[in-house]
């Protein structure tokens, strides 16, 4: 079979569950007649995007900006931690206890006080917010992948009279890349979550956050709906775009090649 | 001047003195195959860490190519092969092997070459821009070795190499492993569990008893080389397996009861 064919294929059943999703959705809502209020069809929810096209994509990229400005802070801070972290065991043993302590705390619970930090309409306090969603499961799969490193590699270099930076940069990351990148695709995810839930406890009129949230105070959940579709296919994007630099950075992988 | 020479060395572990080496002595001459045999926990893995420098003794010592076993080290005087190949999956083939020069800072002109020779040694040319996973056992070994003699080394240690593969891929890989031995005149200290491959590979082989580890008694090969499939039938060959059977059996290393005590044939002590 030829690669287009074999995607097809693998792509086929997917595509028709959505097709049936889809005209489910749309034959339910109107067949049976489901209020509005409750669940809008989705050709209703579609026009009303298309009529408030400008006003919900750029409440959109407004908060996708706030999820990727917290998303590239907290990802670097997690790497830079795990790296310190798998480099120096102490300081892993003295702080990691901490960090999973930090982590069970709900940081959602948060956001009205960095809203007090960084100022109500600023970007920065929901940034803020998303970064420490998306610090802790980034920072975990660094630190397993930096140290599920097997011992005969370790022993490999250092017949090599390799030195730790050395064995670092050869192994420890290359062998982390697979864990760091599922970190990172769980943080897309947290980091939208993140952005939008902030903007729920006060943020700028023009978030998707706001949005939604004053839409659906007014009852215009077509309105409401519209934006959450807006908001799902910037998390879909998000996810894939970090999906494809795993795939460019890791050209090699053997899950990819499997076939 | 022999590669590798141990005198007196000793190995305890720190958590609950458990000796695991004592009393070792032994000489390596340049060029010869030696194999260490012995039963799990002999320590025959550990001493072979040992000689690499990869494990420090507790007494003892360990001289490599006329210098210390760290030295020797820094130096990049052996290389290594494991049970496991110890490959890098984001790496080719070829990048595999050529690693120890990356780190040893070749240029890459002069790495591209030698790792053709290597290929071509270990036979796996074609196989270039392969990746680990896409080679089976067997030729994932031989990338290893090639790895192993990339620079050279005067002295090759190998783990238990052809201990995960199955029987005819085994005596395959002991037929190339004495032809690239041949080949590149280096020096082989070779840890196995197998009597018979210890036998058919080897110059002497060094039989290890444990708790603690200790040489038993070092049974001396004189088997015909070139060895090809055919020394495996030879009378002499059965006798050595018996010898070092005996020799493992009279440390303790082999279960089964000693039947009639005939007088043991260990041949050459030393050398």
């Amino acid at each position: 079979m030829t690669l287009a064919l074999r995607r097809t294929s693998e792509w086929g059943p997917a595509l028709a569950v959505f097709a049936l999703g889809i005209a489910a959705w749309e034959g339910l809502t109107r067949g049976i007649g489901v209020e509005e209020f409750l669940l809008p069809p989705l050709s209703a929810i579609l026009d009303t995007l298309q009529d408030n096209w400008d006003l919900i994509w750029s409440a959109g990229f407004f908060t996708l900006k706030e999820a990727l400005g917290g998303f590239v802070l907290g990802a670097t801070a997690a790497i830079l931690i795990g790296l310190a972290l798998a480099r120096w065991r102490t300081v892993g043993r003295a702080f990691m206890p901490y960090a999973i302590a930090a982590n069970a705390i709900p940081i959602i619970a948060f956001a009205p006080i960095t809203n007090n930090w960084f100022g109500i309409t600023s970007q920065a306090s929901k940034m803020v917010i998303a970064a420490v969603l998306v610090f802790f499961p980034v920072l975990v799969n660094t630190l397993r992948g930096l140290t599920s490193v097997r011992p005969q590699q370790i022993e490999l270099m250092r017949s090599y009279a390799s030195g730790e930076l050395e064995i670092f940069r050869r192994v420890r990351i290359p062998t982390a890349l697979p864990y760091i990148f599922s970190g990172l695709k769980v943080g897309t995810v947290l980091a939208m979550i993140g952005a939008i839930v902030g903007d729920y406890f006060g943020g700028s009129q023009n978030s998707l956050g706001i949005l939604i949230k004053r839409s659906a105070g007014i009852f215009d959940f077509k309105l409401a709906w519209a934006a959450i579709l807006v908001a799902s296919i910037l998390g879909i994007a998000f996810y894939a775009a970090v999906a494809t630099a795993e795939r460019l950075t890791m050209r090699w992988n053997p899950s990819d090649r499997a076939n | 001047m022999s590669v590798v020479k141990l005198a007196g060395v000793h190995k305890e572990f720190a958590q609950g003195d458990v000796v695991a080496l004592e009393d070792i002595d032994l000489e390596v001459q340049p060029g010869e195959f030696v194999s260490l045999i012995g039963p799990s926990g002999c320590g025959k893995s550990t001493l072979l860490r040992i000689v690499g420098d990869l494990i420090q003794p507790t007494g003892g010592s360990v001289v490599v190519n006329g210098k210390r076993a760290h030295q020797a080290r820094v130096d990049r005087d052996y290389g290594i092969v494991f049970q496991d190949a110890v490959l890098f999956d984001w790496r080719t083939v070829e990048k595999n092997i050529a690693l120890p020069l990356e780190l040893t800072g070749w240029s890459r002109r002069r790495r591209a070459e030698r790792v053709r020779e290597l290929m071509e040694l270990v036979e796996l040319t074609g196989f270039e821009r392969h990746h680990p996973w896409q080679l089976s056992g067997g030729m994932q070994q031989r990338v290893s070795i090639a790895r192993a003699l990339s620079f050279s080394p005067a002295l090759l240690l190998m783990d238990e190499p052809f201990g995960a593969l199955d029987e005819m891929t085994r005596e395959r890989m002991n037929l190339e492993l004495l032809r690239i031995w041949e080949q590149t005149g280096s020096t082989v200290i070779f840890v196995t569990h197998s009597i018979a491959e210890a036998v058919f590979l080897s110059d002497r082989v060094v039989v290890m008893s444990p708790r603690p580890g200790r040489i038993t008694g070092i049974v001396g090969v004189d088997l015909p080389r070139p060895r090809a499939s055919e020394t495996r039938e030879l009378p002499r060959y059965a006798e050595l397996i018996r010898d070092v059977r005996r020799t493992l059996r009279r440390g303790g290393g082999l279960e089964e009861e000693g039947e009639d005590e005939e007088p043991l044939i260990v041949a050459e002590e030393g050398l």
